[in-house]
């Protein structure tokens, strides 16, 4: 057995509700916290970019920016408040985050609640001109009730049994299958990933996994054998193949995406000149297509750095996962780290055209504010695992 | 934890790793390595161009009086995309449009069909641009059916009018000169592939419209000037965010032509009674040709075609009715440059300077039977006449085909009979081509012919280009003839057998007919007036020209032709002065004497040749009437032909006179310079005077009246 400790903490001094204080600030994972900021800092340059090409007709051309800012603010508190969570409470209220994240999935289906998107009806409104994508919840909600089923047995030493596995794999399911109803494949796919990872790393035995993972492949290939998928999301899916085929809009915003990337070279354009952006030529490059503003304007150093800030988050959440001296912990820091990784992953890749293009943000960067409050939630709970291993240590 | 744990955390961790991994190295591939070829596709996104063309430059005669010049036009467009929009294809749309203007719906409906598209008429009816283009389908719209059209978008959607500077042919002294000046259209397919690639701002675009014909096709650069182009930025909604490049135009240059308008019109119609004349006499004088050429640089004053057309309807381009009328008359092409015909006698003097050449006696004696016997072939002399043993010049005087019939027999004999080969000397043919014939005189036109000489060489050549039909034929026999008519068939066979066998072979009367300009001997009426400018100048062959100068519209010279020597004749000095000793004789004395009865010959002797070509399938000759004046200071060579036109005296010879008189100002039997059509009675030295506002000043008085300034009317 590998066990790791945090070696800053060996010389805490014990407790005290100032020193618990003090013991937060000092504990916390602050290189995960700076690269975050860092790239959420990047990102609304970003989005102020891609939005006053939109909006330079309009009295006010910030104005996207501010509500995004807004945004930003309302996601640095909840990851604050999420950081502070303990693993009782945490574990105490996770069915009831669940149960509440599911009947808010369900909520677009409501007719005048319902928005849909880019063929996605995965949106509710809200006042405030808001809209809401309860989806992104469900990802912490999944991630957590996943856990927690779990982690159910104390022993760390035993592995998980058959009914934890059926269990954790149904509540991954029900979302999935109601996402998939909402035509959001692209979060179906990040949901996916994240449930296979946590069920791998939560210790069961391999041939769960094999079956899991084959299994998986083969309800795709039945999917489309059937025709239960609609044949434009087969396109969509399939349109990064042969990019340049003509199959209409998906096929030229992945070209006009390229062409952005391609365009920036090694320095890019400048921020704010760069002729695809600023053209609006590539669709919403405020949220999905947000990179492309990075590979154009910012160029190969500005998205190589965009990229590393990304690793390095995704490097903090592994390293919290690995020294995680419980399997609650382990799991759902296992849980963001999948989520993060494979979206970022498809986001980016999709604008590069190595992946097919899905309707899925790009953590932290994206416009977009239920993204941009999970993303921070994850944080935050990355920071409350990390933590209560550094409690555990003392 | 558990190992197994720790194990599939590691993986993920390595797989995660690996993603960052591949997302960087693509990233590095699309923005470095194939960085540049998106850096131009992002451009072609987000730069439109608007291009406007330059106004082309006019072309003006020899005086600076306008042939051709500007003037805007309503034109009526459509855009192919809108009116493909339409429910029906916008046939309702057409046939209102059809009403308005006029004409019928087909006649808009065939204009808008791309070129090489099924059931599409043929250019240039057809539309030769792109489709994305909007097409013209009428020009010169009254402003009250533009204001209907503006007015009622609803009622035509798509349809568009718009002010457009078109060509406009002043046509001063009423002159048509349309073979000369040629006519625009939309630039071709192959003019857009030759330059495929380019990207200067003055590159061919598909909107453009070039000259397609004439001096409009050859000086089209010239004349075109260079489009102002503006580079804006636009955004993916097409509008403009910016101004990338602006570049001005630059006005097409002025052609200065050699041609005098005032005399272009005295010889194209001194060419129309030519024709009406042959037809008097019951001939079909189906086609002509004249040309008048300074001796001295090889200007060419005047030179005009039977039949001709109206250039102007090109402008707006031609309906298919009006096109195939053209194809059917004939008269698209020039027959001055692109015609070939047969140029019977007046060819002699060519045979002539060859035996000077060959140390002939030019001043003995030689027999003039009424024919020549050879086997079973006669030789006759027009007319069959004789005249016993006269001079050569009185050969050439009378035209006596027999003489010359002597002297090629001895020089065919002399270079080896029926064993001569393709080397075996060929002094006619080599003089002929010193003349310029056989090869193409560099006019500045496009399209220009280049004739044939008949020679041992032609033959040779011509029986290994048809030797294996000819064979093939002969072993055949004809078989579908001899169907119908075995006899026939037969002939044909012992032709084709004879020709296989030994058709490179320069018989004696091959020989025979090529002394006398008959035979395969083929030439353009420019060639003719080339061969005897070369005579009347003593001996140098110019290449003709049509422009004078290049100037550009703010009147500054770009550029001034001065005369090219295509080639000088290779004979002694005393040969060429033999034939300006003799040529005049013709005039005063001999086969052409009646056309110039009553001519001031005393005060401006002409020399000329008559000739009057036999072709075979035609019963009626071919007139010619060859001559340069004044005979003892040559100015002028000019030359005229009519085919089927009956002998070079009776329907050319009036014809020519009557230029001279124009040229000369002569009046009965005074010759008063003052009254020359040509402006001080002489081809201007200087360049036209241009105006600021793109004018030029017209010689006072002279400018018949029917002057317009560029682009000022409408």
């Amino acid at each position: 057995m590998a066990r790791f400790y945090a070696s800053t903490v060996n010389d805490a001094p014990m407790a005290g509700q100032a020193d618990r204080r003090i013991a937060y600030w000092r504990d916390i994972d602050w290189v995960l916290l700076i690269a975050a900021i860092a790239l959420t800092t990047l990102g609304s340059v970003l989005v102020w970019s891609a939005s006053r090409a939109d909006l330079a007709s309009e009295n006010d051309p910030q104005s996207y920016l501010k509500r995004h800012l807004i945004n930003v603010a309302l996601a640095l508190a909840l990851g604050y408040i999420a950081s502070r969570l303990n693993y009782r409470w945490l574990r105490a209220y996770t069915p009831i985050l669940y149960g509440l994240s599911l009947v808010l999935l369900v909520m677009p289906f409501i007719p005048g609640v319902g928005v849909t998107i880019a063929g996605a009806r995965a949106w509710i409104d809200v006042p405030g001109g808001f809209t809401l994508q309860p989806s992104e919840f469900m990802k912490i909600a999944v991630i957590l009730m996943m856990s927690v089923l779990l982690s159910e047995k104390v022993d760390i030493e035993s592995e998980p049994s058959a009914r934890d596995v059926l269990l954790a794999l149904a509540v991954a399911a029900v979302p999935i299958g109601i996402i998939l109803i909402q035509n959001d494949t692209g979060t179906v796919l990040i949901l996916g990933s994240v449930a296979v990872s946590i069920i791998a790393v939560s210790g069961v035995r391999t041939r769960w996994l094999v079956g899991l993972i084959g299994g998986s492949v083969m309800g795709i290939l039945i999917a489309v054998q059937l025709g239960l998928l609609k044949e434009y999301q087969v396109a969509r899916l399939t349109s990064f193949i042969s990019p340049d085929s003509d199959i209409g809009a998906t096929a030229y915003n992945a070209n006009q995406a390229r062409i952005a990337i391609g365009g920036g070279g090694w320095s890019g354009a400048g921020l704010f000149e760069g002729p695809q952006t600023q053209g609006k030529f590539v669709p919403v490059n405020e949220s999905d297509f947000i990179f492309t503003v990075s590979g154009e304007e910012l160029g190969f150093i500005g998205s190589f750095l965009l990229i590393a800030l990304l690793g390095i988050i995704l490097w903090r959440a592994a390293v919290i996962a690995w020294k995680a001296d419980d399997r609650y912990g382990r799991l759902v820091a296992t849980g963001v780290l999948a989520w993060l990784a494979f979206q970022m992953f498809e986001n980016i890749g999709m604008t590069l055209g190595i992946m097919p293009i899905t309707g899925i943000p790009l953590p932290f960067v994206s416009a977009g504010g239920t993204s941009m409050m999970a993303v921070w939630i994850a944080i935050g709970l990355l920071q409350t695992v990390r933590l209560h291993e550094a409690r555990a240590a003392m | 934890m558990t190992d197994r744990s720790n194990l599939r955390l590691a993986i993920l961790g390595i797989l995660i790793f690996s993603l960052l991994a591949t997302l960087v190295a693509r990233l590095f591939y699309l923005q470095v390595v194939t960085g540049e070829e998106y850096r131009v596709a992002a451009a072609n996104n987000t730069v439109r161009e608007v291009v406007d063309p330059a106004v082309r430059g006019l072309i003006l005669d020899q005086a600076g009086r306008p042939l051709v010049s500007n003037r805007t036009s309503i034109v009526v467009t459509i855009d192919r995309q809108e009116l493909r929009s339409e429910a029906d294809d916008g046939e309702k749309v057409l046939s209102r449009l059809a009403k308005i203007l006029g004409v019928t719906p087909d006649s808009i409906s065939e204009r808008l069909m791309p070129c090489g598209t099924e059931g599409a008429p043929k250019p240039p009816i057809c539309w030769n641009g792109s489709t994305y283009q909007v097409v013209p389908v009428a020009t010169d719209v009254d402003a009250q059916t533009a204001l209907t059209i503006m007015e009622k978008r609803s009622e035509y959607p798509g349809v568009s009018a718009k002010l457009e500077a078109v060509r406009e042919y002043s046509a001063p002294f009423g002159v048509n000169a349309a073979h000369i000046l040629g006519y625009l259209g939309p630039v071709t397919e192959e003019q857009l592939a030759q330059q495929e690639g380019s990207d200067a701002f003055d590159r061919l675009r598909k909107t453009d419209v070039v000259g397609r014909s004439g001096l409009e096709k050859f000086y089209d650069e010239q004349l075109r000037g260079k489009p102002s182009v503006t580079t804006l930025e636009v955004d993916t909604s097409g509008q403009v965010t910016g101004t990338l490049d602006q570049l001005p135009a630059v006005a097409g240059n002025y052609l200065v032509s050699t041609i005098d308008a005032k005399l272009q019109s005295v010889v194209e119609k001194q060419l129309v009674s030519a024709v009406q004349r042959a037809q008097a006499q019951g001939y079909p004088g189906d086609s002509g040709a004249a040309v008048v050429v300074d001796v001295r640089n090889g200007h060419i004053l005047a030179m005009a075609s039977y039949p001709t057309y109206d250039p102007s309807i090109w402008v707006g381009g031609v309906t298919q009715k009006q096109y195939k009328s053209l194809i059917k008359s004939d008269s698209l092409s020039s027959n001055a440059t692109q015609g070939l015909f047969a140029p019977g006698s007046t060819y002699k003097v060519v045979s002539t300077a060859a035996a000077g050449k060959e140390g002939y006696s030019l001043y003995s004696d030689y027999s003039c039977p009424k024919n020549v016997k050879l086997g079973t072939q006669v030789f006759r002399n027009y007319e069959s006449s004789a005249y016993g043993r006269i001079s050569l010049a009185r050969a050439l005087e009378v035209s006596c085909n027999t003489v010359f019939y002597g002297i090629a027999d001895r020089m065919w004999e002399q270079a080896g009979g029926n064993d001569g080969t393709r080397d075996s000397p060929d002094p006619i043919a080599e003089a002929a081509q010193m003349f310029g014939f056989g090869s193409a005189t560099g006019i500045d036109l496009p399209g220009e012919s280049s004739g044939r000489v008949s020679s041992r060489a032609f033959k040779v050549q011509n029986w290994e280009a048809k030797r294996d039909t000819w064979c093939a034929n002969a072993v055949a026999g004809y078989p579908e003839t001899r169907k119908t008519d075995p006899k026939l068939a037969d002939y044909f066979t012992a032709l084709d057998k004879e020709n296989c066998a030994d058709g490179f072979r320069w018989r004696e009367g091959d020989a025979l007919n090529a002394a006398i300009g008959q035979g395969d001997t083929a030439v353009t009426p420019l060639q003719m007036a080339m061969a005897y400018a070369a005579i009347a100048n003593g001996g140098t062959v110019y290449e003709p020209s049509l422009v004078k100068a290049v100037m550009a519209a703010d009147g500054s010279v770009v550029e001034r032709n001065t005369p090219v020597v295509k080639s000088t004749l290779d004979v002694p000095k005393s040969t060429i002065n033999f034939l300006k000793k003799t040529l005049p004789g013709v005039t005063s004395d001999g086969s052409g004497k009646t056309p110039f009865l009553g001519f001031p010959l005393d005060q401006i002797p002409v020399a000329s040749k008559t000739g009057s070509a036999q072709v075979t399938g035609d019963k009626v000759s071919t007139s010619w009437f060859a001559s340069y004046a004044p005979a003892n200071k040559p100015r002028y060579a000019v030359v005229m032909m009519i085919t089927q036109g009956g002998t070079g005296s009776k329907t050319s010879g009036p014809s020519v006179r009557k230029i001279y008189e124009a040229l000369f100002g002569v009046n009965g039997t005074k010759v008063n310079p003052s009254n020359s059509v040509l402006v001080d009675g002489t081809p201007s030295k200087k360049l036209p005077v241009i105006r600021p506002d793109g004018t030029a000043v017209t010689p006072k008085g002279k400018e018949s009246g029917t002057v317009t300034a560029r682009g000022a009317s409408n």
